[in-house]
C-alpha cells in the first residue's frame, strides 16, 4: 500500500503539549471525586489497629441499626482471595480471620454522608487475640511461632525465594584481579502521587455493574471484581476517569474498590469511596524497604567477570507484585553490562506492616545504587575513569544476555559520550574543590514486560479500535491509562501523523471497558511501546481505506498515491489529490463509518528455566546521568546543582513528555536519597501525613540538562522506547557517587540525611583518610 | 438541618448565600455544596496545596478554613480566573510548556501562580520557586512549573 513513513515526521519527535491539557489547567478535567451519581452514599472503612491479630468476633449490630446506615460489611461475605498476580492472591476485600498490618480493613459501612458512616465505625466492637509482631524481614526467614500467611515457605514468613546461577561465579572470583562488596540499606519509599485513591460503583436493576475508579490498570480491576464478585466481566463495566498520578501505587486491583462495589451490590445504591491521605500512607505498595549485598569481581581492564549479589526483601502484609520485585532485583542488575557470571539469591519475606509493591522502576531502583557504587569503586580501585570502565563493560546492540535478555537497539555508549562531554567531567572529576563533585550513574529498564500475566502470550497486550464518521473526526478506543504521562496525547499523534490530518481530528475515549479494547494498562513502562505499535497498525489500516477510496476517485492506483497533510495526492503529481474528507466520504459509500483495528502481541522470547520471563521485554531503555553536588561538609546539608540525563528511549516521540518524564524521575528519585522514607516504630507508620514525609521542594530541583540521543528502536513505534521510568534509577547513583567525589565518603544506605553526611565525614578523618585536601 | 445558619460569600464575582454548618470545611462548602469540583483535594492537612483558591485576593488553603470565616469576603476558585473563552496567560503556558502531567495539582498551582503575577509581575525564579513552595506537583519535578510562570510573566494578561 502507501509507502512506509520515513523522517521527518509532522508530529512525531516534536514538542506537543498535552491534548487534555486545557481541561487540567481549568479545573474542568474530570477525576473520580468530580463524580457525583444520584443518591450515592458514602463509604467509609474499619482499619486494623492492631499490626497482627486474630478476629474472634465482629459485633456490628449497633452500627447497622443506626439511621441513614445502608450496609454495614464484614470480610466473610466475599472471601475469595484476589492479588495482581494470579499465582499469589492472598488478599481478601475485608479481613477474613485475622488482620495483618495497622490499617488492615476490618470492616465497611455504606452511609447517607460521612458523619454517619464514621460513626458507625465506631460503634463496631471488634475482639481480637493479639498475635507476634514481624517487623524485621530477617526474622521471618526462620521459622515462625504464628506465620502472617499460610502460603510462607515451611513455616517462615518467606514470601517469595528467587534462586539463580548463570556460569560459574566462584572460578570467576578466584580468577578475579579485584572485587568489592557492597551493602546497602533502603528505607522503603511511597508513590505519593497527589490524588488520593477514589472509587465509584453503581450496581443497576439490569443485574450490571458500572465502576468508575483511579486506576492505573483498568482492565486488572475489572479481573479483580468479576473474581471476587462472582459477576462475569461482560456485567461489569470500569470506567476510568482522569487519574491524578499513580506510579505504580494504583496498579494492583485495591481490597476498597471491591468494598465500594459490594457496597452498592448490597444496598442498590451508587456508593462514593474516597480516601483520606492517612489511607493513601497505609495502603501504600510503594519500594520495599530491601537490604542488598552485592560482590562484583573484575579483571585487570575492569571488565566484569562476575556479580554475586543476595537480597533481603521486606514485603509487608501481602504479596501484591512482590514475586516480580524479588526476580527484578536480580536480574535487573546487569544492564546496561555485559555480565558473564551470575549469582543471585532474594528472598522478600511478608512483614506485618503495610504492603509494598511496585513503585515508578520497579525493583530496578535499590539494586541499581549498590551495583553503581560498587562499580565507582572498583573504578577508583583500578585508576580506571567511572566512563571509560562502563564503556569497557557495555552490552553491544542485538546481543543475549548471560539469563538470555534478547537486546536489540541500545545507544549505551552514545549516553556516556554525551554526558560525559556536557557535564565537563574530564575537567571536574576529583578535580572540584572539597565539598563539591560530579558523579556517574547509570541505568536499564524494561520498556514493557513480556509476560500478560493473566492471559497467553500469544493474546494481544494491546488493541487500538478507531472509528471516523461523516464529521471527519477520528475517535480512538483503547484501554490505556493515561495517569499524567501523556499516553492519550501520543496515541492522538501517532494516529493522526499516520493518517496525515490535525491533531484536532482525533478524540481519545475516555476509558471506558464497555467500548474500549484491552490493554492490560500504565505498567512496566509499556505503553508507548505496545499501545505505539497497535496505534500504528490501526492508523495504517484506515490510511489504506482512504487511500484506496483517493485511488477509485483519481483514477490511480494506491501504490502512486502518498498521503500528505490532510490530503492524498498522486506522487510526483501535486496538483492531483482529493481532501483528507473527499477520501474519507468516498470510503465510507455503501460501508458507513470507517472501523480500523490494531494490535500489539509481544514476540516470544527469554530462556527454558525457572523465572526465564521476568524481565524479558521487547526493548529496554538505557541511561547515563552526571549528577554534581554540593555539599555543607559543617552541616552535611548538600544540594544536588545539576543533573546532566542522558537517555536512551530510542527515538523520543514526544519531548515535551520525554522531558517531563525525565524531570519527574529526577524529583522523585532525589527525594529517595535525600530524605524519602517510610518511617516505622515497629510495625507503626510515624509519618503518614505529606507534612512527615520529606519530597523535595521547588528549591531543591537541580537544573536539568535532557540528552536524547537515542537511535530509532527496530521494534518500537517510529524507534521509541519506554521514558517513564527508566530515568530514574540513574538518578540516584550518579548523586551518590557525586556525593563520594565531594566528601571522599561512599553513602550505601538510603535516605542520605545531613546527619550521615556529618558522620559519615567524621569517621573517615576517624580512619585518617584524607580527601581533597581535608585532612 | 433547617437551623444552619447562613454563609454570604461573593464566589466568582456572584453573590451566594449559602446554608453553611458552623464546622463546615470551605472545601467541602466548594466542592460537595457548590460543585465548584475544579478546586482539589489531595490532604485534608493543608500539605498539597491542591485545594488553593483566593480570600480576597489572597491564596488561601480551603481545606483549612471554616467555611464561615469567609462570610462577607470575597472567594475566588479555578472556575473563577478562567476565562469565559481561552486559558490566561497563566493557564496557557502551564498546557503549553508542559508543566501540568496528571493536572491534579494543577489548579491550586495556577491559583498561586496567578496571585503571584499579579502582584509580582517581574516575579524572579527564586520569587516563583518561594511562592510555589507550599503547593506540591509529583510529577514535573516543579521545573517545568517554574518556567510556564515566568513565560506568563512575559505575556500580557
Amino acid at each position: 500500500m502507501a509507502e512506509a513513513h520515513t523522517p521527518p515526521y509532522r508530529l512525531i519527535g516534536g514538542r506537543i503539549p498535552y491534548i487534555e491539557g486545557p481541561l487540567k489547567v481549568t479545573g474542568r478535567a474530570e477525576y473520580t471525586d468530580d463524580i457525583r451519581r444520584p443518591g450515592q452514599l458514602v463509604a467509609r472503612l474499619l482499619r486494623s489497629p492492631w499490626p497482627h491479630a486474630r478476629l474472634r468476633s465482629i459485633d456490628v449490630s449497633r452500627a447497622k441499626a443506626m439511621p441513614g446506615v445502608a450496609a454495614v460489611m464484614t470480610g466473610e461475605k466475599y472471601p475469595t482471595p484476589f492479588g495482581v498476580l494470579p499465582i499469589t492472591h492472598d488478599e481478601t476485600a475485608i479481613a477474613v480471620g485475622k488482620v495483618r498490618y495497622i490499617g488492615d480493613i476490618v470492616a465497611a459501612v455504606a452511609a447517607v454522608d460521612e458523619a454517619t458512616a464514621d460513626r458507625a465505625l465506631r460503634a463496631i466492637v471488634v475482639d481480637v487475640e493479639p498475635l507476634p509482631e514481624y517487623t524485621d524481614p530477617r526474622t521471618g526467614t526462620e521459622k515462625v511461632a504464628e506465620p502472617i500467611h499460610a502460603r510462607g515457605l515451611n513455616g517462615t514468613n518467606i514470601q517469595k525465594e528467587v534462586v539463580q546461577h548463570f556460569g560459574d561465579v566462584d572460578a570467576a572470583f578466584a580468577k578475579a584481579h579485584a572485587s568489592v562488596r557492597v551493602r546497602g540499606n533502603f528505607a522503603g519509599v511511597t508513590h505519593a502521587f497527589t490524588e488520593p485513591m477514589a472509587t465509584i460503583a453503581e450496581a443497576t436493576p439490569d443485574g450490571r455493574l458500572t465502576v468508575w475508579s483511579a486506576t492505573q490498570v483498568p482492565h486488572y480491576l475489572h479481573r479483580a471484581l468479576s473474581e471476587v464478585l462472582g459477576i462475569p466481566m461482560h456485567r461489569i463495566r470500569v470506567i476510568k476517569p482522569e487519574v491524578g498520578g499513580g506510579f505504580g501505587g494504583k496498579s494492583d486491583p485495591l481490597p476498597h474498590e471491591i468494598i465500594c462495589a459490594a457496597l452498592s451490590i448490597e444496598t442498590g445504591r451508587p456508593v462514593k469511596l474516597l480516601f483520606d491521605r492517612e489511607d493513601v500512607f497505609v495502603t501504600n505498595h510503594g519500594r520495599h524497604p530491601t537490604q542488598n549485598d552485592v560482590r562484583i569481581a573484575v579483571d585487570r581492564d575492569g571488565k566484569i567477570l562476575a556479580y554475586d549479589i543476595e537480597a533481603l526483601i521486606d514485603g509487608g502484609a501481602w504479596s501484591s507484585f512482590g514475586t516480580v520485585t524479588t526476580y527484578y532485583n536480580g536480574v535487573l542488575s546487569m544492564g546496561p553490562y555485559r555480565v558473564p557470571n551470575f549469582r543471585y539469591r532474594g528472598r522478600r519475606v511478608y512483614t506485618t506492616k503495610p504492603p509494598s509493591g511496585a513503585m515508578r522502576a520497579h525493583g530496578g531502583t535499590n539494586i541499581r545504587y549498590s551495583v553503581e557504587l560498587a562499580l565507582d569503586d572498583l573504578a577508583e580501585r583500578l585508576q580506571i575513569d567511572p566512563f571509560d570502565l562502563r564503556e569497557r563493560n557495555a552490552l553491544p546492540p542485538h546481543s543475549t544476555t548471560v539469563n538470555q535478555f534478547r537486546i536489540t537497539s541500545t545507544s549505551f555508549v552514545k549516553c556516556l559520550h554525551a554526558a560525559r562531554e556536557r557535564s565537563g567531567w574530564d575537567a571536574k572529576f576529583r578535580q572540584l574543590p572539597y565539598g563539591k563533585g560530579v558523579g556517574l550513574g547509570c541505568g536499564f529498564y524494561i520498556s514493557g514486560s513480556n509476560s500478560p500475566i493473566h492471559f497467553t502470550p500469544k493474546m494481544p497486550q494491546c488493541t487500538v479500535h478507531l472509528k471516523a464518521d461523516m464529521d471527519g473526526g477520528i475517535a480512538v478506543h483503547c484501554m490505556q491509562a493515561d495517569i499524567g504521562q501523556g499516553s492519550n496525547t501520543l496515541l492522538a499523534m501517532i494516529v493522526a501523523e499516520v493518517v496525515g490530518v490535525d491533531l484536532d481530528r482525533l478524540h481519545v475515549v475516555r476509558v471506558d471497558s464497555d467500548v474500549s479494547p484491552v490493554d492490560i494498562g500504565s505498567y512496566s513502562s509499556r505503553v508507548t511501546f505496545m499501545m505505539g505499535n497497535a496505534a500504528r497498525q490501526a492508523a495504517e489500516s484506515l490510511r489504506d481505506q482512504l487511500v484506496r477510496a483517493a485511488g477509485r476517485i483519481t483514477g490511480y492506483p494506491p501504490e502512486k498515491l502518498e498521503v500528505g497533510h490532510e490530503k492524498i495526492s498522486v506522487r510526483h503529481r501535486p496538483d492531483v489529490s482529493v481532501s483528507y474528507l473527499e477520501a474519507l466520504h468516498g470510503a465510507m459509500e455503501r460501508t458507513g463509518a470507517l472501523l480500523a483495528t490494531g494490535a500489539y502481541t509481544s514476540p516470544p522470547m527469554g530462556g527454558d528455566f525457572k523465572g526465564a520471563r521476568a524481565g524479558t521485554a521487547p526493548a529496554y531503555s538505557f541511561a547515563a546521568y552526571v549528577a554534581q553536588v554540593d555539599v555543607d561538609v559543617e552541616t552535611g546539608i548538600y544540594r544536588v546543582e545539576k543533573v546532566w540525563a542522558a537517555f536512551d528511549c530510542g527515538r523520543a516521540l514526544n519531548r515535551l513528555a520525554v522531558e517531563g518524564q525525565i524531570e519527574g524521575s529526577i524529583h522523585m528519585g532525589l527525594g529517595q536519597l535525600m530524605g524519602e522514607a517510610m518511617n516505622y516504630r515497629g510495625s507503626r507508620l510515624m509519618n503518614p501525613s505529606l507534612l512527615e514525609y520529606k519530597i523535595p521542594m521547588p528549591q531543591q530541583m537541580p537544573e536539568v540538562e535532557c540528552l536524547l540521543v537515542g537511535d530509532d528502536d527496530p521494534e518500537g513505534p517510529f524507534g521509541g522506547k519506554e521514558a517513564g521510568e527508566g530515568p530514574l534509577i540513574a538518578t540516584l547513583p550518579a548523586a551518590g557517587n557525586a556525593l563520594y567525589d565531594a566528601v571522599g565518603v561512599r553513602f550505601h544506605d538510603l535516605p542520605i540525611t545531613p546527619e550521615k553526611v556529618v558522620r559519615g565525614i567524621e569517621l573517615r578523618h576517624q580512619a585518617g583518610r584524607p580527601w581533597k585536601g581535608d585532612g | 438541618m433547617s437551623s444552619r445558619p447562613m454563609a454570604r460569600i461573593r464566589i466568582n464575582g456572584s453573590a451566594v448565600e449559602v446554608a453553611c454548618a458552623p464546622e463546615r470545611i470551605l472545601l467541602d462548602l466548594l466542592r460537595e455544596d457548590l460543585n465548584l469540583t475544579g478546586t482539589k483535594r489531595g490532604c485534608d492537612l493543608g500539605t498539597c496545596g491542591c485545594c488553593t483558591v483566593w480570600l480576597d485576593g489572597r491564596p488561601v488553603l480551603s481545606c483549612l478554613m471554616l467555611a464561615r470565616l469567609a462570610d462577607g469576603h470575597e472567594v475566588t476558585t479555578i472556575e473563577g480566573v478562567t476565562p469565559a473563552n481561552g486559558l490566561s496567560s497563566v493557564q496557557k503556558a502551564f498546557v503549553e510548556l508542559g508543566a501540568t502531567q496528571c493536572g491534579f495539582c494543577t489548579p491550586g498551582f495556577v491559583m498561586t501562580a496567578t496571585a503571584l503575577l499579579r502582584d509580582r509581575p517581574g516575579a524572579t525564579r527564586e520569587e516563583i520557586e518561594r511562592a510555589i513552595s507550599g503547593n506540591l506537583c509529583r510529577c514535573t519535578g516543579f521545573l517545568k512549573i517554574v518556567d510556564a510562570i515566568q513565560a506568563a510573566a512575559k505575556e500580557p494578561a
